[in-house]
């Protein structure tokens, strides 16, 4: 019963997410619709925190900024939602510290976000076959550049002591080009 | 009348553009001089035919023509003077169009100066300008023309407002610099395409091309620094650097310009690493290329991207294809033609700035796989999302970066071809110690983290560092005064550049560390009257008014900010609303500057809990940043200056010298 209560609770506060999201998706579509610059100018709107969310335990509220730097704002563009003022961005705020103050770690709030938004809420994405290559693409990218260096020095030092008097013979142009230089020309 | 007169010129550049990539490389190709010498002329009589369409469209602009399409769209009669002119570029079809200037002018400079470059190569490489030129001007003409007319009677009396973001002085000069640099990397991109035709490149070659990538990192080092400090105090949260896929989009070619401006020392200096140079200098414009598609084609559905229109993304999409794999292409088959170089020991000057090279290339890896990623990831599973942001980029990017710049001081102090790593560590000792020391008394005296402390280490080191390798080269401590003034007078421009540029470096860690690790934050609802400590000050919230700017609603926030008890100043912070139909508000955030930081504060909406919202923050030292950024354009200045890149000074000073008899 009481299981079943606390399920009805977060039903109805994911219902009241959805609802928010999708004013603010209208609303976003709205004010893309008539100027293609709207995007730039929902940046400046964008202003994070509100007095009235903070939380009274400054560790509590500590640990929920941290946490709230790595949560994407869903119906904004490339924000957090420490840094988004959009209507959902703010309820999964509060949703955030509703579940610290409940006593979650930061591991289960988060958990707790990506159950019912999936990953899509994480700025981070987890390490995972799907994404193997965003976190070892950049270092693929160092190894390969390393073994490369690496093989064109083997090869160099070989030849080291010979490339010094290696420079390509002029060709007639240019000692011609030359000539006119060394005339004054 | 002046706008369709801006519109035949467009055309008219669009059909000198295709004479200037034909005619000069049909002559190169077949050795035919008198061909080769239009490319000249040609490339002077494109520039000023688009110049004249822009100064067309910016006529337009100044005079609030409003049956013009583009300034109905974008701008509103009682703007300031100033933005009337800088609207012209705020907006896709304008910002294209000055694209397309920017790159005549380059064009035109290379065709006024370097009398001194070979008649062929000189000829592919106004060519090659000429076909990119070509690609923009056709985009420009068809898809995305500035001048289209509403037709007469339908011509409305107001227009529809400037982006109200863009209304600022260094947004406004944002875009023309970040241009200047994107567009800038063409130069060296034009000399590795004419060099594989060619097949040749030597140092004559690494000479003239690191001027113009040079230039184009100054340009696009100022760009990237102007956008960074306008969201600093404009976006209204203290942020500086958002890792936005635009911000990156101009952070690539970025990277990869600083990778290329690196490696030219080398084919220069010691000719070698020949056929990586023209690599890197195809790369470098391939991302000035892949930063216009992201930006332009609203592919990204990014916070700048404002030209949501799938036909002109797919149309810059075929230019970025057609440049970037051609180019590719054409190295493939030529690259071999290219070998022959000089060799060099791992530790050396040539093996530090090739793990510069590896290190800078992994970085941009990160960041343009983490750009692209959620696209291609998009795309690949058919409609599943996934979100890379900030916290990614912090990490991947800064592990690649930090080695890099731990070794930077390193590098100017290896000898050429075989260095002395034990030699060269205890000619830094005091830059080390400095940064030990800095670590020390940080972690001591101001707490923080580890990690902060390591960082504040970081940039004292990159500044001691450059510093001290400056102070060998003139030997200061060393040599008498007058052979330490006489080194300091005589030293070329380009090596006060690489200290200025490296030092300035170590500023931007420092400021960022510094500022991210121990910002304070206040988030209030004040009331009148209302007090709050923050960082040393109070700040005195004394009420809200309302006053009317040129074009514009501003909502007030009044504060009064005291230290120690005595009042420092006054301060106000705005909130604008615009007149035209995008009324949506701007910020601007009060400052109040001190040699330890800025204090910052923004006003925001009514609170839910009564009175206005205030964010109040104090960031220690960011000034640091800026003086970096400063230091790095500054230092690119000064290499510029450097007689020796002022092509044919060089050549003949050295021949004047040669033809003396020793005395």
């Amino acid at each position: 019963m009481q299981g079943l209560r606390g399920k009805q609770g977060k039903g109805q506060a994911m219902l009241h997410l959805v609802r928010n999201g999708l004013l603010s998706c209208l609303l976003a579509v709205a004010l893309l619709l008539p100027s293609g610059a709207a995007p730039l100018s929902m940046m400046t709107a964008a202003q994070a925190v509100e007095p009235d969310e903070v939380l009274d335990d400054p560790a509590l509220e500590a640990r929920a900024r941290e946490l709230s730097k790595n949560l994407r704002c869903l119906v904004c563009q490339n924000e957090s939602i420490d840094e988004s003022n959009a209507p959902l961005a703010r309820d999964l705020r509060i949703l955030l510290r509703e579940r610290l103050k409940a006593g979650d770690t930061d591991e289960q709030a988060i958990q707790f976000l990506v159950d019912r938004y999936g990953e899509y809420v994480l700025l981070k994405p987890r390490f995972s076959g799907h994404t193997l290559l965003l976190w070892l693409g950049p270092f693929a990218v160092l190894i390969i550049g390393l073994l490369g260096a690496f093989i064109y020095l083997r090869r160099r030092v070989g030849t080291a002591a010979t490339s010094a008097s290696a420079e390509a013979p002029l060709s007639d142009d240019e000692r011609q080009r030359l000539q006119e230089l060394l005339d004054g020309k | 009348m002046i706008v369709e007169l801006g519109h035949f010129a467009l055309v008219l550049a669009l059909g000198v553009a295709i004479y200037l990539t034909l005619v000069p490389l049909y002559g190169a190709a077949t050795g035919n001089v008198r061909l080769m010498e239009l490319a000249v002329p040609a490339a002077i009589v494109k520039f000023f035919l688009i110049a004249f369409s822009f100064a067309a469209l910016t006529v337009a602009y100044i005079n609030s023509d409003f049956s013009v399409l583009n300034v109905w769209q974008n701008s509103h009669s009682a703007k300031p003077f100033i933005y009337k002119i800088t609207g012209t570029w705020a907006n896709h079809e304008g910002s294209m169009l000055l694209w397309v200037l920017v790159l005549a002018s380059f064009t035109l400079a290379i065709a006024l100066f370097s009398g001194n470059l070979p008649q062929s190569l000189k000829a592919r490489v106004l060519g090659v300008q000429g076909s990119i030129s070509t690609a923009f001007l056709v985009y420009l003409v068809t898809v995305s023309s500035p001048f289209v007319r509403i037709p007469e009677g339908r011509v409305p009396l107001e227009g529809q407002g400037m982006n109200p973001l863009l209304q600022d002085p260094a947004l406004a000069m944002h875009p023309p610099m970040l241009y200047a640099g994107y567009v800038g990397f063409s130069v060296a991109f034009a000399f590795a395409i004419a060099a594989l035709m060619e097949g040749k490149v030597d140092s004559a070659w690494a000479r003239w091309v690191r001027p113009w990538t040079l230039a184009a990192w100054t340009f696009l080092t100022a760009g990237i620094a102007l956008g960074s400090w306008w969201a600093y105090y404009e976006l209204g949260w203290g942020g500086w650097w958002f890792w936005d896929p635009v911000e990156n989009a101009s952070f690539m070619p970025w990277l990869a310009g600083t990778a290329l401006l690196h490696s030219a020392i080398v084919v220069e200096k010691r000719n070698s690493l020949k056929t990586w140079t023209v690599l890197l200098a195809i790369i470098a414009f391939s991302f000035s290329l892949i930063g216009t598609f992201l930006v332009r084609s609203g592919v990204l559905s990014s916070v700048h991207a404002f030209a949501v229109d799938p036909e002109r993304g797919v149309f810059i999409l075929g230019i970025l294809a057609f440049f970037i794999g051609g180019a590719l292409f054409l190295y493939a088959a030529r690259a071999h033609t290219l070998k022959l170089e000089g060799g060099f020991e791992p530790v050396s000057r040539e093996g530090a700035l090739v793990l510069n090279n590896v290190l800078l290339s992994a970085a941009l890896a990160a960041v343009f796989i983490g750009t692209l990623f959620p696209l291609a990831y998009e795309a690949v599973t058919g409609g599943e999302k996934i979100t890379v942001g900030a916290p990614y980029f912090n990490l991947t990017f800064g592990t690649l970066i930090i080695p890099l710049l731990v070794i930077l001081p390193f590098g100017p102090l290896l000898a050429w071809k075989r260095g002395n790593l034990k030699g060269t560590f205890r000619k830094l000792r005091t830059a080390a110690a400095l940064a030990a020391f800095s670590a020390l008394v940080t972690a001591l005296l101001f707490g923080g983290s580890i990690m902060a402390a390591l960082g504040v280490a970081l940039g004292v080191w990159l500044v001691a560092g450059a510093l001290e390798e400056w102070a060998h080269r003139v030997m200061l401590f060393k040599a008498p005064f007058k052979v330490v003034r006489n080194r300091i007078f005589s030293m070329p421009g380009h090596m006060w550049a690489m200290t200025l540029a490296h030092a300035g470096v170590g500023f931007i860690v420092l400021g960022a560390i510094i500022s991210t690790a121990w910002k304070s934050e206040e988030i209030r609802a004040l009331k009148p009257g209302d007090r709050v400590p923050i960082a040393g000050y109070e700040v005195v919230f004394k009420g809200e008014r309302e006053v009317p700017g040129p074009n514009y609603l501003a909502l007030q926030g009044m504060f009064e900010i005291f230290k120690d008890g005595r009042k420092v100043t006054d301060a106000i912070s705005e909130k604008r609303t615009f007149l035209g139909r995008r009324n949506m508000p701007t910020t601007e955030v009060a400052l109040v500057y001190s040699w330890k930081g800025d204090l910052y504060i923004a006003i925001g909406d009514q609170s839910a809990l009564g009175g206005r919202t205030v964010r109040m923050y104090f960031e220690p030292f960011i000034y640091l940043l800026w003086i970096g950024a400063l230091l790095m354009v500054f230092g690119g200045i000064t290499g510029l200056l450097d007689r020796r890149f002022r092509v044919g000074v060089a050549e003949r000073t050295e021949s004047r010298l040669a033809a003396q008899p020793a005395e």
